[in-house]
């Protein structure tokens, strides 16, 4: 692809990229959330046409009008958010499209095709299943699967990683070798630096719409790429300070909860959080996780022992009970629990601090109030938005979550609990919220990351729990266990066998 | 008593349940694509209506059950160009349907046989058994509609316009031209069960006739989990409370008063959708474009 320009009503979304991808590597196309990737894969797989700029594959020029156009070429998309039907078998999936002739589908038939390549490419999977019963890394091989199905030859993936565990991470590395050994081309979408260096061959950064360095991976560093990709200097790692922990401010006792899913209850024997420390929570997703966030909200009732803010009593109260304890709350899916999207920026100021002054005098909400602390709030935190009449579904995700960032943090909480707070940022926004968590708790509150990137709760823990099965399996002190054991205690073994091992 | 438990009893239940079926699995067919398709009322209004029209015009039963289902493809057409092309609110478009089909037949029936309230008799649709001849095929069409949406290369993918339409055109699929041809589908079934209505089980047209069997069929395709063997267990399960509606009130002696039983389809459906529903759901891309922004 040379010299791709697409304008979009008020943006030029590409604006002169260049990437040359050559057969049988794995090439990674590096940029922030923005940055011009996904339009410019979009263009490749056919679902736009490039303003300027030729697209060739094969050194043949090509010009698709649609993803139809773009299978036949011999390109393959795995996308961010899997384009699998979730009630459909993993076989249904596969053919969807490219069923074979006749009107009545052989179902027999094609798991037994669908069996054959799988085992060909020896990506593993019961045809047979549903997709909605598999674990995400599972899904993201049925969509490889669908790709190479339909004779694909250059896989696109699209930030591959985003909802994969560590170990299926690692599973996914392991596949795209294989397909490399066996001449797939695979560009690999990503704004993660280490990813890059654990993956690629060649890298290509883009900003703002424009290439802005094409280097060979083993060749670079992760700062270099870093600054291509951000404009400036950015620090990959954050400068703090040894904690000083104060009083304990969340306490939970032998506490109980039903889980979400499943059978196995939450059963949490003691967790505390003190003033002044991040506590780091790390796990492989699905462990109990959500239930021990949604618990400390106030958003599950809990069935058996003791929670305490403040040394105020919370068991048996609401989320706005926990926020008149002390407790602020950063939420996993902004897009769901953060913000109301169509809502503008200063109606998400008032959620969740609604109760009184300065927002709500008399039951009335104060609209130029609660306006001119948001524009305050904005400068502040730095969101970038033009106004806080500004919908929130028009912000960039780093800035959504500044701005939930700034209105948990507006009540001056005690606690903060901060579930996957960088998840789908970037590099600069990632930057800021560490600095930020860091900030807090050296104004001496209590802060709790839940994090599935191991790298991220190490890097920022003061000390670290594991989560495995519902139960907290372990207990350290940051800078006194390896990476390597509490990748051990994830992955459910206890702690003696982790030692030994 | 002794009158209430008979041959009669289940022939009513079967005749009641057939224009509920063929509306549920025309409902089936929209929705599975991903269209909301509240028109059924309003479609079986109109097949019920242009069937005894056309069969006045014509002078042949077979033509005009030919018109009334045309006429009801027609306003699914309708329905298809505002809801799919101009991607209007699908709840929107289905009640401007239902309204038009109320308004146009009663102004019909109006200018037509110059009364307010129904049209004149008509030739109906031969019988079996006493039944009309479309009883059995709306029996038919069930397993033909599962086999077209679960066997055929063209009803998985119907499938997966309705589940997930964004994945549906990464993987080549005209969704639009699907879910045309599905509400086009739910016009015809609907136009069948509203022309049974009128010349099937009766042989003239009254205003409103179809009172509120559409939404019942609506109903039925959600009790039923949008699996046409559902829809006809939950179409025979209100067809009988209609059933068994008339029966009592046409017994001597029943003992529920008339003005009651008549509710009682009403409320079984109620009853029906607040006990079962909860653990259903749709198609996921129900009323959702491929593209939102």
């Amino acid at each position: 692809m040379e010299g791709i320009v697409k304008r979009f009503p008020g943006v030029v979304a590409n604006d002169g990229i260049t990437l040359l991808v050559e057969p049988g590597e794995i090439h990674a196309l590096l940029g922030e959330n923005g940055a011009g990737k996904s339009t410019l894969m979009n263009i490749l797989f056919g679902l736009y046409t490039p303003d300027e700029g030729v697209v060739a594959v094969n050194d043949q020029p090509v010009s698709f009008s649609g993803p139809r156009d773009a299978v036949l070429a011999g390109l393959g998309m795995v996308h961010q958010h899997f384009m699998l039907i979730p009630r459909f078998t993993v076989t249904e999936n596969i053919i969807l499209g490219n069923e074979g002739s006749g009107l009545v589908l052989d179902r027999t038939a094609a798991a037994r095709r669908v069996r054959e390549i799988s085992e060909s490419y020896g990506l593993l999977i019961d045809p047979e299943a549903k997709v909605e019963d598999l674990t995400v890394g599972l899904q993201q091989r049925v969509e490889i699967l669908k790709a190479l199905y339909h004779g694909s030859r250059i896989l696109i993936l699209d930030e591959p990683t985003a909802l994969l565990t560590p170990q299926e991470i690692e599973d996914l590395y392991g596949i795209l070798n294989r397909l490399k050994a066996d001449g797939t081309t695979i560009i690999f979408i990503t704004h993660k630096l280490k990813e890059v260096a654990a993956v690629s061959d060649k890298v290509t950064v883009i900003r703002r719409g424009k290439t802005v360095g094409e280097r060979i991976t083993s060749e670079t560093t992760g700062q270099e790429l870093a600054d291509l990709m951000v404009g400036r200097g950015v620090s990959l790692t954050v400068a703090r300070t040894p904690a000083t922990p104060g009083r304990t401010i969340l306490s939970a006792k032998n506490l109980t909860a039903q889980p979400i899913h499943g059978h196995k209850p939450l059963s949490i024997a003691d967790l505390e959080l003190r003033a002044g420390e991040i506590l780091g929570v790390c796990g492989v997703e699905g462990n109990g996780q959500a239930e021990l966030v949604e618990v400390l909200s106030g958003l599950r009732p809990i069935t058996g022992g003791t929670l305490a803010v403040n040394e105020i009593d919370c068991g048996q109260r609401d989320p706005n009970g926990f926020r008149e304890a002390g407790l602020s709350y950063i939420p996993e899916d902004r897009h769901h629990r953060g913000l109301v999207l169509d809502f503008p920026l200063w109606e998400n100021v008032l959620l969740g601090n609604a109760q009184g002054e300065p927002f709500v005098r008399r039951g009335l909400v104060r609209g130029r109030k609660t306006q001119d602390v948001t524009r305050q709030l904005m400068a502040d935190f730095d969101v970038r938005a033009p106004s806080p009449e500004t919908p929130a579904r028009a912000l960039s995700g780093g800035n959504q979550q500044k701005l939930i960032i700034a209105r948990e943090l507006f009540r001056n909480p005690d606690v903060l609990l901060a579930i996957q707070p960088t998840r789908g940022l970037d590099v600069g926004a990632i930057e800021f919220v560490h600095k930020e968590l860091v900030r807090v708790r050296d104004e001496g509150k209590a802060v709790m990351l839940l994090s599935y990137d191991l790298d991220e709760v190490m890097d920022l823990s003061d000390r670290i729990v594991v989560m495995s099965e519902y139960q907290i399996t372990g207990e350290f002190v940051a800078g006194e266990v390896t990476r390597n054991h509490l990748g051990l205690l994830m992955g459910g073994r206890h702690s003696d066998e982790a030692t030994q091992a | 008593m002794d009158h209430f438990f008979t041959l009669d009893l289940l022939t009513r239940i079967l005749r009641m349940s057939t224009p509920l079926i063929f509306a549920a699995l025309g409902g089936i067919l929209s929705e599975r694509s991903g269209v909301i398709n509240i028109a059924l009322e309003g479609l079986m209004l109109i097949g019920a209506f242009f069937a005894v029209a056309g069969t006045y015009w014509t002078g042949n039963v077979w033509l005009g059950l030919l018109i009334g289902v045309l006429c009801a493809m027609a306003g699914a057409l309708i329905h298809a160009v505002w809801s799919i092309t101009f991607r209007g609110d699908q709840i929107v478009v289905g009640t401007a349907v239902n309204l038009i089909a109320l308004g146009l037949t009663a102004f019909l029936v109006q200018s037509i046989w110059g009364t307010a309230g129904g049209s004149d008799r008509v030739s109906s649709l031969p019988k079996i058994g006493g039944m009309s001849i479309l009883v059995p095929l709306a029996f038919v069409m069930v397993p033909l509609v599962a086999f077209f949406l679960y066997r055929t290369k063209l009803g998985l993918r119907l499938q997966a316009c309705g589940e997930h339409p964004q994945a549906a055109v990464s993987a080549g699929i005209d969704i639009t031209r699907y879910r045309y041809l599905a509400v086009l589908g739910s016009g015809l079934l609907a136009g069948l069960g509203g022309a049974y209505l009128s010349i099937g089980n009766l042989n003239y047209f009254t205003l409103d006739m179809t009172n509120g069997r559409g939404f019942i069929a609506l109903a039925a395709v959600i009790l039923g989990g949008w699996n046409p063997w559902g829809a006809l267990a939950a179409c025979l399960l209100f067809g009988a409370a209609e059933g068994i509606q008339i029966q009592g009130q046409s017994t001597p002696g029943f003992p529920i008063s008339s003005d009651l039983l008549v509710t009682l389809p009403y409320i079984v459906t109620l009853i029906a959708i607040t006990l079962f529903v909860k653990a259903r759901s749709g198609p996921a891309g129900l009323g959702r474009h491929a593209t939102t922004s």
